[in-house]
């Protein structure tokens, strides 16, 4: 170690100004960051400071999604072997090939955005900040494996410069990152990014897995549902098929083995992310939690007034939870802290409604199967009127206070 | 009768480096002491002495620009020796050199006869400037309708050493002091102590009971319990300290100038109380105290949330009586140390095995531990707050010098003192209390 940081010692002088190397001042700050604890003392106010720092709060972050990242690349090989009409499944095979399939996804997100951040960071003088590193991996779980790289291009750029950037960097944004690049892919490439034939990786990757035969398709179960035109509860259940034409239980729909955006199918994994960042206290559990409540009531809602209308009306509460992107968007993307709402008030009500209504937009709109992005991203621009209104009210409380107390008496 | 309070929010921190004997009191002489007019916020120093000048001890060197009968006295009988000035002849500090010699007498008697004449005894005798106001967190305004008095009756900061007896004389000084204060106001006379403590019921004053972690013991935690301060109203803030001089003040007619200091921090050898005067060299107080291993330290006047970073040379700063010796920490290479989860690590998270430590000490060094950013984590300053403010709100309205929204949100009702929790739990490692300062300063600035 002692070495490295001599290296690095003696490397800063190119680096500051004046040096050779300055316009990449920003890239070595942080690398030296990133591998030494910065020996900045504090120079006002309080002498000692929490040993928590930003750094730490995103790695854990990402730590919390790795159980996801990981059952993402063997369900992305499982797919590939069960569209391929494989009976067998070999462990370390469907591994290797899931993480094959993903790996230029995170490359892709990683190198476009963290690039971006660079220079943004090198035009502002400012020390890289380390924001992007959760987004860079939030992006490739939140998309359909057989998204085009040059999309998961495209949209990290728009996302990272004109959702985060211009609003003035990392804590500044108003609306998730990874959430608007979603959506600019979504909205931008809508036959690409929805439909039956992006959930699934269909080809062979260096030999591994298969090619799925012509004209295969993988709807994902919310996919089904909205084309299914069931009209009962037991008709919806038996519409309900993985790709290989087998019945769905809601046993699979928990686990996750089932088609759907690489990181976001099993609902285990994402409550094991979620326990990590409940129990360090980086997520708040006022935010997930009401998020699940206000779920799981309109799910209750919809499901008792349940209609052939909107063939979704007929799914249980349970798999309403489980399926598609809910899960994941109320532990990973409405406990954003920079989006969500920040007093604790607040919170409740934020959470509550983005379970409600990524419920309402999946159930009561067949041309959204999916309604987790959508949900959170309007709450994300509503999260600031839900503040004030919490905000307003301890102000009303201060103001209210004033006459009662100015005829204080002796 | 008394208040009963019980704080949720807050934070004690387990340091290394306590005094564990409170009852060994060593005395510790100091060759000069300084008055430095920097530790009286809001006050604007005028010179009243010359150098070379003999001065009582309680003699007043400074007074206030604004309100000439607002004085700063020599805590010590003996020579001014040097006048010591900054940039653009800014006074920094008055040293004088300790000397025998009498102390100033106040006439009393007439003096309590009316208010009016009590607040000039106040100011006359230095007292008045040992005293914050708020709003603003300033020396008070002579002038200000005072709503109600608020004493400090302990000191909850992390390492800070209260008494844990009261003698039946110190008592009756306290009540001495305690009705001088009574007639200032229109309200109450509010003292505040803990469990533990044995500080007896003060005739005159309302005993408040205070229950929980750090901040307890600030008069902002009882202030907003009791009842917040509202635009346009006064409170008068001090310590017990000042309580006992003002009380001997109205008994005897002088000034006690010494006091107990409470050497602690993880890198003092052996930490104790010593007894010595106010304003007194860093150097006497520390001398032989510092470990010699090699490092980096940090000296402090005062607590590690509020105090100031002093140095050898430096003199006690008011109205501290507390010095804290911590590792600096910029000589230490550490490697990601963000991924740490050694043991030793300080943190409110529990992602450090630290967290999990129960009463373990630990000793913290005065590294940030992080890069500044924005405010990205919410709700980390309400966790130890005890007050009915929104810390994240206000802080922003300061930042944006928004007069009204500040007003709004409290601004009347904090002192930086009252972020210095949340300065020290930031993971954005925002400096709030230096924030919270200039927002105070702005503001009065704005509106006088």
């Amino acid at each position: 170690m002692k070495a490295l940081k001599k290296l690095l010692d003696k490397a800063r002088p190119s680096f500051e100004p004046g040096g050779k190397l300055h316009a990449f001042h920003s890239v070595f700050d942080g690398f030296d960051t990133f591998l030494f604890t910065p020996s900045e003392t504090s120079r006002s106010g309080a002498h000692i400071h929490d040993s928590m720092d930003s750094k730490r709060t995103m790695i854990i972050v990402i730590a919390a999604l790795l159980p996801s990242l990981l059952f993402g690349m063997y369900n992305t090989g499982y797919q590939n072997w069960l569209a391929c009409g494989e009976t067998d499944f070999p462990f370390w095979s469907l591994m290797l090939y899931g993480f094959l399939a993903v790996l230029p996804r995170i490359v892709v997100a990683y190198v476009v955005g963290l690039g971006i951040e660079f220079i943004v960071a090198q035009w502002r003088r400012e020390e890289i900040q380390e924001g992007f590193l959760v987004t860079g991996i939030l992006i490739p779980m939140i998309c359909p494996i057989e998204t085009p790289l040059w999309m998961i291009a495209v949209a990290t750029a728009i996302s990272v410069i004109f959702v985060k950037e211009v609003f003035g960097g990392t804590g500044y944004n108003i609306f998730n990152v990874a959430l608007v690049t979603r959506a600019v892919l979504f909205f931008g490439y809508p036959a690409k990014m929805s439909g039956d034939s992006v959930f699934v990786s269909l080809n062979s990757i260096f030999g591994l897995g298969g090619n799925a035969p012509d004209g295969f398709t993988g709807a994902t179960p919310l996919g089904q549902i909205a084309t299914s035109g069931a009209t009962s509860q037991a008709e919806l259940a038996n519409s309900l098929t993985s790709i290989a034409s087998e019945p769905l239980s809601s046993w699979d729909m928990f686990l996750g083995l089932i088609p759907g955006s690489f990181g976001e199918t099993s609902t285990l994994c994402i409550l094991i992310g979620a326990a990590l960042l409940l129990a360090t206290g980086i997520a708040s559990w006022r935010i997930i939690f009401s998020a699940f409540a206000g779920g799981a009531i309109m799910a209750l809602v919809a499901n008792t007034f349940a209609t052939p209308t909107y063939p979704a009306s007929y799914l249980s509460v349970a798999d309403q939870l489980c399926l598609g992107g809910f899960a994941f968007a109320a532990v990973f993307m409405a406990t954003d802290p920079v989006t969500s709402c920040r007093t604790n008030t607040g919170k409740y009500i934020y959470g509550f409604l983005v379970g409600a209504v990524a419920i309402i937009i999946r159930t009561y709109n067949n041309g959204y199967p999916e309604g987790a992005m959508l949900a959170v991203l309007l709450m994300n621009a509503m999260a600031p009127l839900i503040d004030y209104c919490v905000v307003e009210a301890n102000v009303r409380r201060r103001m209210k206070r004033m006459p009662r107390t100015s005829t204080h008496e002796k | 009768m008394s208040i009963g309070i019980k704080i949720k929010k807050g934070l004690d921190l387990h340091l290394a480096g306590a005094v564990s004997d409170i009852m060994n009191i060593t005395p510790c002489p100091t060759p000069t002491v300084a008055v430095i007019p920097d530790d009286f916020e809001g006050f604007i120093p005028k010179m009243e002495v010359k150098e070379g000048d003999k001065v009582l001890a309680g003699q007043a060197v400074m007074r206030h620009k604004l309100q000439e009968a607002i004085k700063l006295v020599s805590p010590a009988a003996g020579t001014v020796k040097a006048i010591v000035r900054g940039e653009r002849r800014k006074i920094l500090r008055v040293v004088i050199e300790v000397e025998n010699g009498g102390s100033v007498s106040h006439d009393v008697k007439s003096a309590l006869a009316s208010p009016t004449e009590t607040r000039m005894l106040l100011m006359q005798s230095g007292l008045w400037a040992m005293m914050r106001q708020r709003p603003y967190d300033i020396v008070p305004d002579a002038n200000a309708d005072i709503r109600d008095v608020f004493v400090c009756g302990f000191d909850s900061a992390p390492l800070a050493y209260t008494p844990a007896e009261t003698s039946n004389d110190t008592r009756k000084t306290l009540e001495a002091g305690v009705r001088l204060l009574s007639s200032l106001t229109r309200g109450k006379v509010y003292v505040s102590r803990r469990q533990g403590q044995k500080l007896p019921d003060l005739a005159g004053a309302e005993m408040v009971d205070i229950t929980g972690p750090h901040p307890a013991g600030n008069a902002g935690t009882m202030i907003a319990a009791i009842s917040p301060v509202n635009k346009g109203e006064t409170v008068l803030c001090l310590d017990i300290t000042t309580l006992a001089r003002i009380g001997a003040l109205a008994l005897t007619g002088e000034v006690p100038m010494e006091t107990i200091v409470a050497i602690t921090g993880s890198e003092v050898s052996s930490p104790h109380l010593v007894r010595t005067t106010i304003g007194a060299e860093m150097g006497a107080l520390l001398k032989g105290e510092i470990k010699a291993d090699g490092w980096n330290h940090r000296i402090i006047s005062g607590n590690v949330l509020t105090g100031y970073k002093d140095s050898i040379d430096g003199y006690l700063r008011y109205p501290y009586r507390q010095i804290s010796v911590i590792p600096e920490g910029d000589d230490v290479a550490e490697f990601m140390g963000w991924a740490s989860l050694s043991p030793k690590k300080m943190s409110t998270s529990p992602s450090f095995p630290g967290y999990f430590s129960g009463k373990k000490l630990f000793r913290p060094d005065a590294r940030l531990l992080g890069g500044r950013r924005a405010m990205i984590m919410s709700g980390e300053y309400d966790k130890v707050m005890p007050m009915d403010i929104l810390p994240e709100y206000l802080i922003k309205a300061i930042l944006g010098r928004d007069i009204d929204r500040m007003e709004q949100l409290g601004i009347y009702e904090v002192a930086p003192e009252d972020f210095a929790l949340a300065e020290y739990a930031d993971t954005s490692k925002l400096e709030l209390q230096k924030i919270v300062r200039e927002g105070l300063d702005y503001l009065r600035k704005e509106l006088e």
